[in-house]
């Protein structure tokens, strides 16, 4: 019976291994033969994400990261012993959009969290790919990002800034061999949601984004949508004229 | 948390409930001040066990492998690990679970409070046999290890205790050495209910022995089925399959039942599946080489085939009856069923071995039957009436697919239920009461 591991077909970090979709992914990638790097904020936690993963076969090594601080995105990628053939961004937090309206420190942290943070860790992840000419970088945005909607547009202008982000980036690497994904999934059950009543059919589960990641990541893609009906939710939502959209209630 | 509509696998009955997940061990604090609570796996007990409108604890995140030692082949995983993945994994390394259910979309934890059976029970017992240790979270706040050694009341009121005593967090099992994944088997037609069971007696020597029964036969022809049985392939006698492409992950199963489809099964169509297993049972008669997948997951190909009862869901009834009473009671069983104009379309029977280790542990020496019936009107009046067979012969049902007994029926069939509730008791006590929709309707 087969008992050898897989030989890697290279190095995959995963920004946030410890939330939901994070674990997802790290699970899926190390299946898949890659070797991680997993990121996150909490040692311990990285630790037992590490030890299950070796327990499947991958290897791993572990990264402590807090996108909140400063020079969280350079002092990671400066600390990690080889650069990565793919990153994936798994980071970010809905928050609470009225705690965010009422006070602008919790409308930061959310900013920071979905924007600011991921965004130049991608930057610098992006700097360093396109020297060494080859790469995938894998951004997770979110379909709030599409449009701001009024329940929730502290988070979803942070996504939406995400989204131009890694925009602009992809256009400016594409000739450099550098590829970047951005992932725009619709509801998935996360941690994140886990207080929300979610239409069953429209929810995608964390194993779900990871499957799609793989693909796009195999496939080189751009843009990819988690669950194809949500392409054409966004579809509709950018088509709808300003003076109509401001009266729904979305 | 969220409030939704939850139920078992049989989608009878559904009941409102707040649900949460588990994450890590840490997160337990936040439901310190929640009075009554009960954990759930992957949802594939039939009825209401995992139910509790107040708080249900969805284990499934707590999915994380701890140890193993390849030596002795134990591994050390969290409760929401699912046997799935674990097949996954240590099949290719030569390993496989000592005991597995119908399923693989069951989790370890679910396998420890139903304590389960398999296809070997008449061999290896229950898959509580098997388990090391574990640690549980009790109703004060405390995390235990339990096993034979430590905690040993609370350990066998555990094994099969459905929940009750405490959230198991992670356990310790053994697996066992297998040279191949193909099962070499060998099906035989049985022409009536005295045929099934000798030939079940008779598989002995066989690891893993079920029979498929016919649940519309009449006369004659009642308890006609098919008896399969199988062992392990040895890396030999696997050879021929090497080359041929390998069975499919049976994670990702090939057909889907869409939600459109599930229209209520009606007679006409359970015949006619039952005449198509007949003849793909007929076709099989002989020996064969299966991948593990297709002899012990069969349905796990079908994604969501419990949706093929339609909206009001549908209910096993699985009882055990002791040896001597077996012929006797399955005969009475089957014979209502027959006249009653319900449909049974899933008739399957297996020769038990030793009585469990837990405390509520369902197998006893002697014949299980289960069967699924579609909820309709007068439905559960006939399983009332079943249970009435069952507990005059000294029998009991099992809980993991139970959704409308009575207690005194449980109260009966499992004589250990007192020091249950006193072990149950004993540990949780005041803050919180690991309780469940059945527990509550069962008086367990």
């Amino acid at each position: 019976m087969n008992q050898g591991k897989r030989p890697a077909v290279g190095t995959a970090l995963v920004l946030g291994a410890t939330g939901d979709i994070g674990r997802a992914v790290a699970r899926r990638l190390g299946h898949d033969g890659w070797e991680l790097q997993l990121a996150a904020r909490d040692p311990q936690r990285l630790e037992a994400e590490a030890k299950d993963l070796r327990l499947r076969g991958a290897s791993v090594s572990i990264h402590e990261c807090d996108v909140l601080r400063e020079d969280g995105s350079v002092s990671l990628v400066d600390a990690l012993p080889t650069l990565p053939d793919v990153a994936v961004c798994t980071v970010g937090a809905l928050g609470d959009q009225s705690d965010g309206e009422k006070d602008w420190r919790a409308a930061e942290r959310v900013m920071r969290t979905n924007y600011l943070g991921p965004a130049l860790l991608m930057g610098a992840l992006a700097n360093r790919f396109g020297e060494r000419g080859h790469g995938v970088l894998v951004g997770i945005s979110s379909i709030a990002g599409e449009r701001g909607r009024r329940s929730n547009y502290i988070y979803g202008s942070a996504k939406s800034g995400f989204t131009a982000f890694l925009s602009g980036l992809r256009s400016r690497l594409h000739r450099s061999g550098v590829c970047v994904v951005t992932v725009i999934p619709g509801y998935v059950r996360t941690r994140m949601t886990d207080h929300l009543a979610l239409p069953a059919m429209l929810t995608a589960e964390p194993e779900d984004v990871a499957d799609a990641i793989a693909v796009a990541i195999r496939k080189r893609r751009n843009v990819v949508y988690v669950g194809r009906l949500w392409r054409d939710v966004a579809l509709v939502i950018r088509a709808i004229p300003e003076s109509i959209f401001k009266r729904i209630p979305l | 948390m969220r409030t939704t509509r939850l139920s078992g696998w049989g989608r009878y009955p559904i009941r409102e409930c707040r649900l949460a997940t588990l994450r890590r061990e840490e997160e337990l604090a936040e439901w310190a001040a929640t009075s009554t609570m009960i954990a759930r796996g992957n949802g594939r007990s039939y009825g209401d066990a995992a139910l509790n409108p107040e708080l249900t604890l969805s284990m499934l995140a707590m999915n994380r492998l701890l140890a193993f030692d390849g030596a002795r082949g134990v591994v050390s995983c969290e409760a929401g690990v699912q046997l799935a993945d674990l097949l996954q994994l240590y099949v290719p390394q030569g390993w496989f679970p000592p005991v597995v259910p119908g399923t693989a979309e069951v989790t370890v934890g679910g396998m420890i409070a139903a304590d389960v059976h398999g296809k070997n029970h008449h061999r290896d017992g229950s898959f509580g046999r098997y388990v090391e240790s574990l640690r549980l979270a009790t109703g004060d706040g405390d995390i235990l290890t339990c096993s034979r050694d430590q905690n040993a009341n609370l350990f066998r009121a555990t094994l099969g205790g459905m929940g009750l005593t405490g959230i198991v967090l992670s356990a310790s099992f053994r697996m066992c050495r297998i040279e191949s994944e193909y099962v070499r088997t060998e099906t035989l037609g049985t022409p009536d209910l005295d045929a099934t069971m000798k030939t079940l007696e008779a598989s002995d020597d066989w690891r893993y022995s079920v029979a498929w029964i016919d649940g519309s036969a009449k006369g004659e022809d009642l308890g006609r089925g098919l008896v399969s049985r199988g062992d392990f392939a040895t890396a030999d006698e696997a050879l021929p399959q090497r080359a041929a492409p390998r069975s499919r992950d049976h994670a990702r199963p090939q057909l889907a039942i869409p939600g459109l489809l599930s229209v209520a099964l009606n007679p006409a169509s359970v015949r006619m599946f039952d005449s198509l297993y007949g003849r793909v049972g007929r076709l099989r008669k002989g020996m064969q080489l299966l991948h593990y997948t297709s002899f012990f997951f069969p349905l796990d190909r079908v994604r969501g085939w419990n949706r093929l009862y339609g909206r009001r869901g549908f209910v096993q009834y699985q009882c055990v009856l002791p040896v001597s009473q077996s012929s006797q009671a399955l005969r009475a069983i089957l014979e209502r069923v027959a006249t009653s104009g319900h449909m049974a379309y899933l008739g399957v029977l297996k020769l038990f071995g030793e009585q469990g280790e837990g405390l509520l542990s369902f197998p006893m020496p002697g014949y299980t039957l289960a069967l699924d019936f579609p909820v309709r009107p007068g439905t559960l009046e006939l399983l009332d009436s079943l249970d009435e067979i069952t507990t005059a012969h000294g029998g009991r049902v099992y809980l993991a697919k139970d959704a409308r007994c009575r207690p005194d029926h449980v109260r009966e069939g499992y004589p250990d239920l007192p020091v249950f509730k006193d072990v149950r008791q004993r540990s949780t006590n005041a803050k919180c009461e690991f309780s469940s929709a059945m527990s509550r309707r069962l008086g367990l």
